[in-house]
């Protein structure tokens, strides 16, 4: 394997193109009108342009990939997060067109990304899951029932959902009666499958994953991180080592994650996500991700294994060159995630022009970013700019460090996430590790109120 | 006969349709009042509704469901009937 096409763009693009430059290895770039300037076009070995700017035309087109990597060269194709990373039949499309897909078998991003299945085959092999429906409930009677069983409140969720999307949270049968119907429409019309199930829905609840590699033979995990820190669903600060947990829970999520992926043979990266009672240490798996996650750099910094560059390798046909014993994390990592959003005006996204640009720097400090002076955020992707990351000895190092590389982060021409980043970064219950799920969303509520977020 | 333009405050994909299996918001030649939703833009993954700021009559949409819109494009024309 010489030449890997990167079936994305933005920071990830950047980062998959020097993973492959580091081992050596060729990169091919793809872009839609709105990128040919776009930093990943240029840092490419070559570049192929494939559509117009909105991403259903451009990057979620699976022909117009496929002939790009037909047309460079490419031998293999990574498909980064978002776009068609979780598409079982992109994955299907690349290995029938003689490509090597960077990721894992096609087989296995459908199971996970079928929530029902993911939670059947996570029982099977012993790891607890939150009390709820044996897979999708028929009607809102059978979901009544269940809900009945295992009390208020619940979360009815799509079958088809992921990344928080599709979730109804309700607190007694009548809403539930209601708001079934609304469940399975929206579900059906925004996944293309009207199954929905019935879960118990945990108040104090921490988002804890596990990272893990496998090669189809062999599974190892790279400890865990701590994101539950979420703004609607979407991840805003994480952390390696979870802060407040005990021991043996995190012992369980480790067993947990290895029985899950060693019972399918599972290959590449992934991550297992718990959720984590923060009152009992119950903890229940919640879904897996069957790519590589946006805070990723979090178990690189700790650990020294470069994800990217692992899955490009056992894409390549090689066998784990990891052992469990070979992992041994080191201090804590902590990501910030700086989004082209105003966070005073409740987060309304903000492309347009990037006219001053400073990156931080400096021990320790690691920036993934495809910000750069004079560059163009255009309004059809998401919002990520890019991740400070900073390591330090301890937690406390570690928050110090994030304080100051923050501090010399500089960007004008778009709106941007510092300033709440700054804020939170300040609170004494962020310093302290105490946060659940909720907490991001309420302090927002609390300190905004409508004005700005710091 | 006064003509008004409906502007779109933000750049980005337009729709017609709140999703691909519902009807459209409007259709040309429907009544729409001031604060009426005649479409939505995609951007970066947020739909932004675009409002009519005047009442009357959805005389003709500029663009159509997937074109690019940049800040402040006309996206159809209200007749107030004044």
């Amino acid at each position: 394997m010489k030449r890997v096409l990167v079936a994305n763009r933005g920071e990830i693009a950047v980062r998959i193109i020097r993973a492959a430059h580091d081992l050596g290895l060729e990169a091919v770039a793809v872009y839609s009108e709105a990128d040919g300037a776009a930093p990943h076009v240029r840092m490419a070995d070559e570049a192929v342009a494939i559509g117009p700017p909105p991403a259903g035309k451009s990057y979620l087109d699976m022909t117009a990939i496929v002939e790009a990597a037909h047309i460079s060269g490419a031998e293999a194709v990574h498909p980064g997060y978002g776009f068609l990373s979780e598409r079982a039949d992109f994955a299907s499309a690349v290995e029938g067109a003689d490509l090597r897909y960077v990721g894992p078998k096609p087989e296995h991003i459908a199971l996970m990304g079928d929530k029902a299945r993911a939670r059947e085959a996570a029982e099977d092999v012993g790891v607890p899951t939150i009390p709820g429906s044996d897979g999708a409930v028929t009607d809102a009677d059978e979901a009544a029932e269940v809900a009945g069983e295992i009390g208020y409140p619940v979360a009815l969720k799509a079958a088809g959902g992921g990344g928080g999307r599709g979730i109804r949270i309700v607190h007694d049968e009548a809403t539930l009666h209601t708001q079934y119907k609304t469940a399975a429409r929206e579900a059906a019309g925004a996944f293309d499958d009207a199954r929905v199930y019935v879960e118990r829905f945990i108040t104090e609840a921490r988002h804890v994953e596990v990272q893990v590699l496998g090669d189809g033979e062999r599974t190892i995990h790279l400890h865990e991180r701590e994101c539950s820190l979420q703004r609607r669903r979407q991840k805003v600060v994480e952390e390696s080592p979870a802060p407040r947990l005990a021991e043996a829970t995190r012992v369980g999520l480790f067993e947990a994650a290895i029985a899950l992926c060693a019972e399918i043979g599972y290959r590449s990266a992934g991550t297992v996500e718990f959720l984590v009672d923060a009152s009992s240490g119950e903890f229940f798996f919640i879904e897996m991700n069957t790519r590589i996650q946006v805070e990723h750099p979090v178990t690189e910094v700790i650990t020294g294994v470069d994800l990217v560059a692992e899955q490009l390798r056992i894409a390549g046909g090689e066998p784990l060159r990891l052992r469990q014993e070979d992992v041994a994390p080191r201090g804590c990592a902590i990501e910030l995630r700086i989004n082209a959003e105003d966070p005073a005006n409740n987060f309304m996204p903000s492309p347009g022009p990037l006219e001053h640009v400073v990156l931080p720097a400096g021990p320790w400090v690691r920036i993934d970013t495809w910000m750069e002076p004079d560059g163009e955020v255009p309004p059809f992707y998401d919002s990520l700019l890019g991740k400070v990351i900073v390591w330090g000895p301890d937690r406390a190092s570690a928050l110090a460090r994030a304080r100051r590389a923050l501090g010399e982060l500089e960007v004008e021409g778009v709106k941007t996430t510092k300033p709440l980043l700054a804020t939170l970064l300040g609170e004494d219950w962020f310093a302290e590790g105490e946060f659940n799920t909720g907490t991001l969303e309420a302090w927002l509520e609390e300190t905004t109120n409508g004005s700005a977020g710091g | 006969m006064a003509d008004h333009e409906v502007l779109t405050p933000v750049p980005g994909t337009f729709y017609r349709r709140p999703d691909p299996d519902s009807d459209p918001f409007k259709n040309e030649g429907d009544a729409v009042e001031a604060g009426d939703t005649v479409g939505l833009v995609e951007i970066m993954k947020n739909f932004q509704p675009v409002e009519a700021q005047i009442g009357g009559t959805l005389s003709r949409f500029l663009v159509e469901t997937d074109d690019t819109v940049a800040a402040g494009q006309p996206v159809a024309v209200v007749d107030d009937g004044a």
